[in-house]
């Protein structure tokens, strides 16, 4: 066999599995990095409110989430790694070509984990080792680096979507490269402030969700009601605010990635004054069985009831990503928005009109149930935006088929992640669960005094 | 020297402080492995768990970070290496995240059970995960990455001679610095006992690992005659020096003295290291890739300068008043609280 030929032959086998990978890595990894992200916010304010008003019950409840983020952030860190790994294990042929371009956000991604990686050390075990200000103070970094990753590995993402910052020559190779430019393309801004802000949305209603549990179960101290009250408030308050970065994220995408906006809405005929669907299935180039809103989504992306908002049909065959899938996640994603919308409306019409936690067991089923949907939330966000872009790895530029690894037997690294992600997936719940229950055990630091006799 | 060589040169530091820091934390695992029962190993393992605690995220850092420039700047014999080298790297990416979950775990789990499965999960994970590293040198080094995204044989660019030589050596390495690191520490906490135990593994470790280093260069003779001839030609002073800083490292040790002993030991491996890259400079991949031919646009290779600069006047204070933080006794009493488990 010539080498072209195995080339194609390792290329059609390892397309499939390499996605999948690169989606089980990437969506195991995002739900760690939002803690990442959010969850020192969270953690130093309550340090900082129970420091303040010499509240024991706040210092606890930080003490436990500072075990917690230890754990998380191991979680986070050693996925990072193999995501690293990946990306020029699955995806060579991406990261040869463009890697001068949209590399260099990672480089300084790389020195943003650095600053956490330290300070978190810092935060963790330095409890006893610096005053209780400074060691407020050593979470300052933490939570600025934070921010910091979140846009470069984000910007990185969104030149994907819509590449700048090079020119092509006429063999495809890449010249005049800018890698500043090519982080700030249209889509860095939108997608890094919706990812922030999912990030706290995440975070909020899943700490929240676990002191909902507590309460149901008839835990209802102080400890469990400021448990449920800080996070909440946080994702509360994110929630709205959220539904208005949506709005804009989906105008960018209708600008830049036509392909991509017919896909989410399921949309084939390129219409005027088109409606807005709910679910359905698109099957024969028809989205049937689905809810429709007269002129919604005219409406929503162009602000007048007879805009024209073109469909797939404007996109040659061979380059439309698959409806089905990125129309259910956009659904899924925005209806859940929409819900968590309401339940924060809930949790503060209560408090403003009578100062307390809505006290209804219904409330805290939501609650506890919220954590989760906020996860699915940002889950399906991801897949329509990366199915959404298929079948281009960089929109327009390179389709995934021709920047898969050739190498012979990838696909088993597929099993090899499923068989290690399963496994960690289940020691991290065992070990959080452990965390959620006992809020009296020892701080890392504290087993650590208690080794060093 | 280029630009490209510079920057190159900034990665071959996180490589070489990687191998340092980030080899110490597996050396740990490797003894935490080697400790014996739960009972007679126990103030042996904590000791470990107490000095790579507060660290080891910041010094596993460094990988991420030769990785990133590696991609941004040297793409192609990046794509060229990892996807040759993709099943060592694999395994070592699981290595890392058994390794680190399960040490970041067992903190949080208190039951004898649970403790000994993490812990058992993290030792080995500390002796496999360097080892596949050394096999990833090996394979570079012995010119079997050719440029070419998956040009190389994917089984034998790292089961070979050579290779198996490099992920033998890198394991004894880390065991060594451990060993050698963990000395200080544990006398600074007046653990007089451990200082002597780890000094004694350090010991039995350095004269292994001198002995695995005169046969490797057989091997190399055998194996890899391009990377045998720059370690006896250009690079010969710097191996001199590495031998000449392990010899007076083990003097110190023999002498306690732990803290320049340190010093040395990490200036030997750090020499080891330069060797290497004396030997195949001016190539990235041997044969043939030179590091100016493997080095992407001009701007690109200015942006990285810019930010590695920029980047290490943040970094390097963050990472020495870490390391200073954790190296000093705690200043508050114990707290009354604790219960014994
Ligand atoms: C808690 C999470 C969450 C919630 C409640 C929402 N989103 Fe979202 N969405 C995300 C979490 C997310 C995300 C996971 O963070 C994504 C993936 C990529 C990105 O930048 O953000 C995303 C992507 C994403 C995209 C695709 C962007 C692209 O392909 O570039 C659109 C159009 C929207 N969102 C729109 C919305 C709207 C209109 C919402 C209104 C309810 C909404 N999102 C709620
Ligand atoms: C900066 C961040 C990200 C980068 C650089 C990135 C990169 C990639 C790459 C290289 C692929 C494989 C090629 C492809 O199929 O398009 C991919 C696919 C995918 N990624 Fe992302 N990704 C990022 C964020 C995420 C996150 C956080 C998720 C979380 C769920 C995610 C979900 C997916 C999915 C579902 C696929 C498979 C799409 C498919 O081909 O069907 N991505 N991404
Ligand atoms: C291809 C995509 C990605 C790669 C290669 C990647 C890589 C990494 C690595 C190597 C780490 C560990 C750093 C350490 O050792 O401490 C990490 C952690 C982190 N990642 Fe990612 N990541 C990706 C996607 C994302 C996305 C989409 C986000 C969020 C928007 C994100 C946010 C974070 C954050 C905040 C951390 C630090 C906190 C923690 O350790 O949990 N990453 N990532």
């Amino acid at each position: 066999m010539s080498a072209p030929d195995l080339l194609a032959r390792g290329v059609v086998e390892n397309l499939w599995p390499a996605r999948t990978q690169m989606a089980l890595s990437l969506g195991w990894h995002i739900v760690f990095a939002c803690f990442g992200i959010a969850f020192p916010l969270i953690v130093v304010f309550t340090e900082w409110w129970g420091h303040r008003r010499r509240d024991a019950a706040l210092t606890e409840l930080a003490h436990t989430w500072a075990k917690a983020m230890g754990v998380l952030f191991a979680a986070g860190a050693v996925s990072g790694t193999l995501l690293s790994f990946e990306m020029g294990i699955l995806w060579p042929v991406l990261m040869d070509r463009f890697g001068e371009v949209f590399g260099f956000p990672f480089v300084l991604e790389g020195f943003a984990f650095f600053v956490e990686a330290i300070f978190v050390g810092v935060y963790l075990f330095g409890w006893n080792r610096l005053s209780p200000r400074a060691h407020m103070l050593s979470a300052v970094p933490m939570v600025l680096a934070g921010i910091a990753g979140a846009f470069f590995v984000v910007s990185a993402n969104a030149w994907m979507n819509n590449p700048t910052g090079f020119r092509l020559d006429a063999n495809g190779h890449v010249v005049d490269p800018r890698p500043v430019a090519g982080m700030f393309g249209p889509s860095t801004w939108p997608q890094f402030t919706h990812m922030w802000l999912a990030a706290f949305m995440v975070t909020g209603f899943l700490v929240a969700s676990v002191y909902a549990v507590g309460m149901l179960r008839g835990r209802r101290d102080r400890y469990h009601r400021m448990g449920l009250l800080i996070p909440l408030t946080v994702a509360a308050i994110t929630a709205p605010v959220q539904i208005g970065v949506g709005d804009w994220i989906a105008k960018t995408v209708a600008t830049n990635q036509p392909a991509k906006l017919a896909a989410m809405e399921a949309q084939y005929e390129t219409t005027a004054g088109a409606g807005l669907s709910l679910g359905g299935i698109y099957r024969d180039d028809e989205l049937r069985y689905a809810l429709e809103i007269p002129y919604g989504l005219s409406l929503l992306i162009h602000h007048d009831p007879d805009a024209v908002v073109p469909g797939l049909e404007e996109v040659p065959p061979d380059q439309r990503p698959p409806v089905n899938v990125v129309h259910l996640a956009y659904n899924v994603m925005v209806g859940i928005g929409v819900a968590l919308l309401l339940l924060g409306a809930w949790f503060g019409l209560v408090w403003w009109r009578r100062r307390r936690l809505p006290t209804t067991v219904w409330f805290l089923r939501a609650v506890a149930v919220s954590g989760v949907a906020a996860v699915v939330a940002m889950e399906a966000g991801w897949t329509t935006t990366e199915v959404g872009r298929q079948p281009w790895i960089v929109y327009g530029v390179l389709r995934t088929s021709d920047a898969v690894s050739p190498a012979p037997g990838l696909g088993y690294g597929l099993l090899a992640v499923i068989a290690v992600y399963t496994v960690l997936t289940v020691f991290t719940a065992v070990v959080l669960r452990r965390l959620a229950r006992g809020h009296d055990t020892r701080a890392p630091q504290e087993v650590e005094r208690r080794a060093d006799r | 020297m280029t630009l490209a060589e510079v920057v190159l040169g900034v990665a071959f530091v996180g490589l070489v402080a990687y191998a340092l820091f980030g080899g110490a934390d597996f050396g740990g695992g490797v003894w935490d492995l080697l400790a014996g029962g739960t009972r007679r190993g126990a103030r042996l393992r904590a000791r470990i768990e107490h000095s790579i605690g507060p660290v080891w995220e910041a010094n596993h850092v460094w990988l991420i970070f030769v990785l990133v420039v590696l991609w941004t700047g040297f793409s192609g014999a990046f794509a060229a290496a990892v996807t040759t080298l993709y099943i060592p790297l694999t395994l070592a990416a699981f290595g890392m995240i058994a390794r680190g979950a399960a040490f970041a775990y067992r903190k949080s789990v208190t039951t004898l059970g649970m403790r000994r499965f993490f812990g058992a999960a993290f030792a080995l994970s500390s002796l496999l995960t360097p080892f596949f590293f050394g096999a990833v040198v090996g394979g570079v080094a012995s010119g079997r990455v050719p440029p070419g995204i998956a040009a190389g044989d994917v089984v034998s660019s790292w089961v070979n001679p050579t290779s198996a030589l490099g992920g033998t050596l890198a394991v004894l390495v880390c065991a060594y610095l451990a060993a050698v690191f963990l000395c200080a520490d544990a006398r600074r906490e007046g653990e007089t006992d451990l200082a002597e135990a780890f000094r004694a593994r350090a010991l039995v470790t350095a004269a292994i690992t001198g002995a695995v280093g005169l046969a490797g260069i057989a091997v190399l003779r055998a194996d890899a005659p391009l990377l045998y001839a720059g370690l006896t030609g250009r690079g010969l002073p710097v191996v001199a020096l590495s031998v000449a800083a392990g010899l007076v490292a083990i003097g110190l040790l023999i002498t306690r003295r732990y803290v320049l002993a340190r010093l040395f030991s990490g200036l030997a491996v750090a020499a080891i290291l330069v060797g290497w890259a004396v030997a195949q400079y001016p190539y990235m991949l041997l044969p043939g890739l030179t590091v100016e031919d493997a080095a992407r646009s001009h701007a690109t290779l200015v942006a990285l300068a810019v930010a590695l600069a920029v980047g290490g006047l943040v970094l390097l204070p963050a990472l020495v008043f870490l390391y200073r933080l954790f190296q000093r006794a705690p200043h508050e009493p114990e707290d009354a609280r604790d219960v014994g488990y």
